[in-house]
């Protein structure tokens, strides 16, 4: 196994058994799962994966967290502490060099949001130079967990402190783009044949015969995540790793809130059609439709754009493409060229070329906004405030604290964006004596 | 006499294979055994198997372009890189200067320097250590600046050039500045010289010149690869006329460099084409030299979209009106002829001494080399190597970026985080204001 497997899996010790064939047998994942009810993980170890994984890896109880916060995070977070550090621990050795966690949960519930959370300050205490990079996935206005605003908030906290990166994912906008592509799969227009395997909501590759109920939104959240690690795993001629991402799109250290975008969402099989030129690609990652939540960053202030380009794609139709959408995007005043690009020779399975774009932008302030809106109206009510306040280790003042990180992230964000009025003149140089 | 190649970084460890590519091929052919015997033992050393290993040491904070350039070097068949020659980590330096500076480098600065000094120690002379990076990232510009420093340090009487490549100005990195600021400040006081290559610059060649459709990160490196033999392939010189010069490192900063204040070095070749093109053309020296005469004092980087209406001024007025007028005021410069009927050019025009700032004796400021060798498959071809304000407006863009970006405080924490002060970054300021200053009031 080259570079590319070892990233995510190590070889296991004495070889895999299990099926001959396999192309997954003697890998094992480098992950830690963890979850308070069994429902999920049961899955996972009778599934098509179940070899990358031993039982040691899973940790789990078996009532869940009741979509309480304060449950996962203070009542399972003492309990369980050090069996995760433990096997976070195990699986960080096995690494030659270990350079970033990614923490995968979502915010409305109580297991992920409350016990994610505390995983996180677990790993900044006890691998305090390793990058965390967190993906959650925050609850669309109609969630139907009435605690989702308490839960979210809570948890937005320890990721604006703890995290370094945070790609927010939003439901909504993963269904809307699995619709989009069904809906072009469906038409029956002549032309409008999707290649197999091409979408980023198939799981290209993948392992799976039937797909589950979540599977396509999921299988977008993954590739984001392939897309983001393809220049440590591929070559290519400009490669853009990890801890680059997190040093080049973090200008300040609480606004670390990245919107993410992939493109394109499919390709045509009929190679008759002529496929939708490069450029467009690149405009589409700007637009709305694309985002993977709720947010338009071209009609808002960037403060700095990320661009993960794959495959047979050259550096001048990257450069050309800059150039073009440049004027038409607002960059923070002294950032105006804020640009990171890579360039990975090897596309996503079923592509020729794919982008990938990372925006630090005011447009998530919408969003937060809202969230804020949500908690606001039931901590008005002290709605369901009881069963919180009942957990040992959690009291008002976690509310308290947590609702003024929100909204000072948000002032952060507003301030930014008053900036974007004002005429900007260069501040005065350096004078030195001549 | 030899020179030991020091490779660092992605940017570093992608020109140097090119180089070497170059200075390979182009020491290669009929009618020149002297030229290929000094172009070989300048760059190479052979194996008791009669294999051409290149003098160069590899240095990266991650293994992927190290790993391409060794196995794509061995496969050629032609030279390969030394088996214990490179050096490299696993988790790269993140785009952060400090990290390389501060981190990276000390931490790993016994093995690069063991490495340099077996390459240092195998040479029969030692001509000069060549330093190749970019300064948009973290490990070329951070771990390249250490490096730097530690070979001064080894080797104080030696020649140390650096070559830097400057990135994009609509960026590739976004704390690109900041990395070129913190890099260039501290170069300066290290480096013997620092000769420049901007991307913005051998983009425009690759399009307009050479006609390339889709420009790729090997074009830009292939034609970088072909200034720089250009001027490091083996060529007579004033102090050796008759033998190809054994010292071009020294020779070349004593043309250049002759106060420590100005040490930037900038780099034009013509005629640059597609190789398609070459064999329909013919070029008259005369024709060359008025063409790179005015590319210079119009500052103009390539053949096309010369400014013709820039001329000389004829009497010394103040900078500032001169700058408006468009004018490039040079400190020195040295030109390099190589190829067909090289004895009968007439560089004379390149003498003037009104190209020139007046404080400098008039027969230190023009250098000429030439090699009747044709160079890379060009009949004739004539590079020049300018200490002059060619770099201004460049270098005062890229502070003036990172300044705008330091008055915002953005990133800083990135950096204090591994050491680097506010304040070092005011030093570095300093340091760049001071040059940008000397530059312009030339």
């Amino acid at each position: 196994m080259g570079v590319r497997t070892v990233c995510f899996c190590r070889r296991s010790d004495g070889g895999g058994g299990g099926a001959t064939g396999s192309r997954i047998s003697g890998l094992r994942a480098r992950a830690v799962l963890v979850d308070m009810e069994e429902g999920v993980l049961s899955e996972v170890l009778q599934g098509p994966l179940r070899q990358l994984f031993s039982t040691t890896q899973l940790i789990s109880d078996v009532s869940g967290s009741g979509n309480n916060w304060a449950v996962g995070h203070h009542s399972y977070g003492s309990v369980y502490r050090e069996q995760i550090v433990d096997q976070v621990r195990r699986a960080a050795e096995q690494c030659d060099c270990l350079q970033c966690f990614f923490i995968i949960h979502s915010m409305g519930g109580g297991t992920g949001s409350g016990l994610g959370t505390r995983v996180l300050k677990l790993l900044e205490d006890e691998f305090p130079e390793v990058c965390r990079l967190v993906t959650a996935v925050y609850p669309s206005a109609e969630d139907d967990v009435i605690t989702s605003p308490y839960n979210s908030v809570l948890a937005m906290r320890e990721l604006t402190e703890h995290a370094d990166c945070v790609l927010p994912i939003e439901n909504q906008s993963l269904v809307d783009i699995v619709s989009k592509i069904q809906h072009m799969a469906h038409t029956g227009k002549p032309g409008s044949v999707i290649k197999k395997d091409s979408t980023i909501i198939s799981g290209q590759g993948g392992v799976a015969k039937t797909e589950k109920p979540f599977d396509a939104m999921n299988n977008i959240v993954a590739n984001l995540l392939l897309n983001i690690t393809s220049s440590a795993r591929f070559e290519g001629s400009l490669n853009m790793d990890l801890n680059e991402i997190a040093m080049n799109l973090v200008p300040f250290p609480r606004l670390h809130y990245l919107v993410s975008s992939l493109t394109p969402l499919y390709t045509l099989a009929d190679v008759n059609i002529p496929t939708r030129r490069l450029d467009q690609m690149f405009t589409d990652a700007f637009s709305k439709d694309h985002q993977l939540m709720r947010a338009d960053p071209k009609h808002n202030l960037y403060l700095a754009c990320a661009l993960m380009l794959r495959g047979n794609v050259q550096l001048s139709d990257l450069r050309r493409n800059i150039e073009r959408l440049r004027p038409t995007l607002s960059f923070v005043q002294w950032n105006t060229e804020g640009w990171k690009t890579g360039l990975c020779s090897v596309p996503p399975v079923g592509h020729t070329h794919s982008l990938l774009a990372l925006a630090n932008n005011t447009c998530v302030k919408p969003s937060f906004m809202e969230l804020r809106e949500r908690f606001v109206r039931l901590y008005r009510k002290k709605a369901h405030l009881h069963h919180y306040l009942g957990v040992d280790g959690m009291d008002v003042s976690g509310f308290s604290e947590a609702l003024s990180s929100l909204t000072g992230l948000i002032d952060q964000y507003s301030q930014l964006d008053s900036t974007n009025t004002a005429p900007s003149q260069d501040p005065p140089r350096l004078n030195i004596a001549c | 006499m030899s020179v030991v190649t020091v490779q660092l970084g992605q940017c570093g460890n992608q020109i140097g294979p090119e180089l070497f590519s170059t200075v390979y091929e182009d020491s290669t052919g009929a009618g020149r055994k002297t030229y290929q015997e000094s172009s070989r033992e300048r760059f190479f050393w052979e194996t008791s198997d009669g294999v051409l290993v290149a003098r160069s040491v590899l240095v990266d904070m991650e293994p992927k372009v190290i790993s391409q350039a060794v196995a794509k070097a061995s496969k050629s068949g032609k030279w390969r890189y030394g088996e214990k020659a490179h050096f490299c980590q696993k988790q790269g330096s993140g785009n952060n200067w400090a990290n390389g500076y501060c981190v990276h480098g000390p931490r790993h600065k016994e093995s690069v320097e063991d490495l340099v000094r077996r390459e240092v120690e195998r040479c029969d002379r030692l001509a000069g250590i060549f330093a190749m990076m970019s300064v948009a990232g973290g490990t070329g510009s951070g771990v390249g600046t250490f490096v730097t420093q530690c070979l001064r340090d080894m080797y104080p009487q030696a020649f140390i050039l650096n070559h830097l490549t400057w990135p994009y100005g609509t960026g590739e990195v976004i704390v690109q500045n900041y990395n070129s600021v913190l890099t260039l400040s501290r170069l300066y006081q290290l480096s013997d010289a620092l000769v420049v290559h901007e991307n913005d610059t051998v983009h425009k060649i690759c399009s307009r010149l050479m006609n390339i459709k889709h420009i790729s990160i090997g074009d830009i490196n292939k034609v970088i690869a072909h200034q720089l033999g250009s001027v490091l392939q083996p060529a007579y010189t004033g102090d050796s006329p008759s033998n190809y010069s054994r010292n071009p490192i020294g020779e070349l900063l004593s043309s250049l460099v002759c106060h420590p204040e100005y040490k930037l070095l900038s780099l034009c070749n013509i005629p640059q084409m597609s190789h398609t093109s070459l064999a329909y053309s013919a070029y008259t020296w005369p024709g060359l030299l008025k063409h790179l005469r005015q590319m210079l004092i119009a500052n103009a980087r390539m053949e096309e979209g010369i400014d013709w209406k820039v001329c000389v001024p004829s009497s010394r007025g103040d900078s500032v009106r001169t700058g408006q007028m468009g004018f490039n005021r040079s400190l020195a410069n040295l030109m390099i002829l190589r190829g067909k009927d090289v004895s009968s050019a007439d560089a004379g025009a390149f003498k003037d001494p009104a190209l020139y700032v007046p404080w400098l004796p008039p027969d230190g400021t023009f250098s000429l080399w030439n090699s009747p060798v044709p160079f890379n498959g060009y009949e004739k071809s004539a590079s020049l190597v300018s200490n002059s304000q060619s770099l201004l407006k460049p270098l005062d863009n890229m502070v003036r970026k990172a300044w705008n970006m330091f008055v915002s405080r953005a990133y800083m924490h990135q950096y204090t985080k591994f050491g680097i002060s506010e304040d070092d970054f005011l030093d570095s300021f300093t340091t760049l204001e001071q040059i940008i200053s000397s530059y312009s009031h030339l």
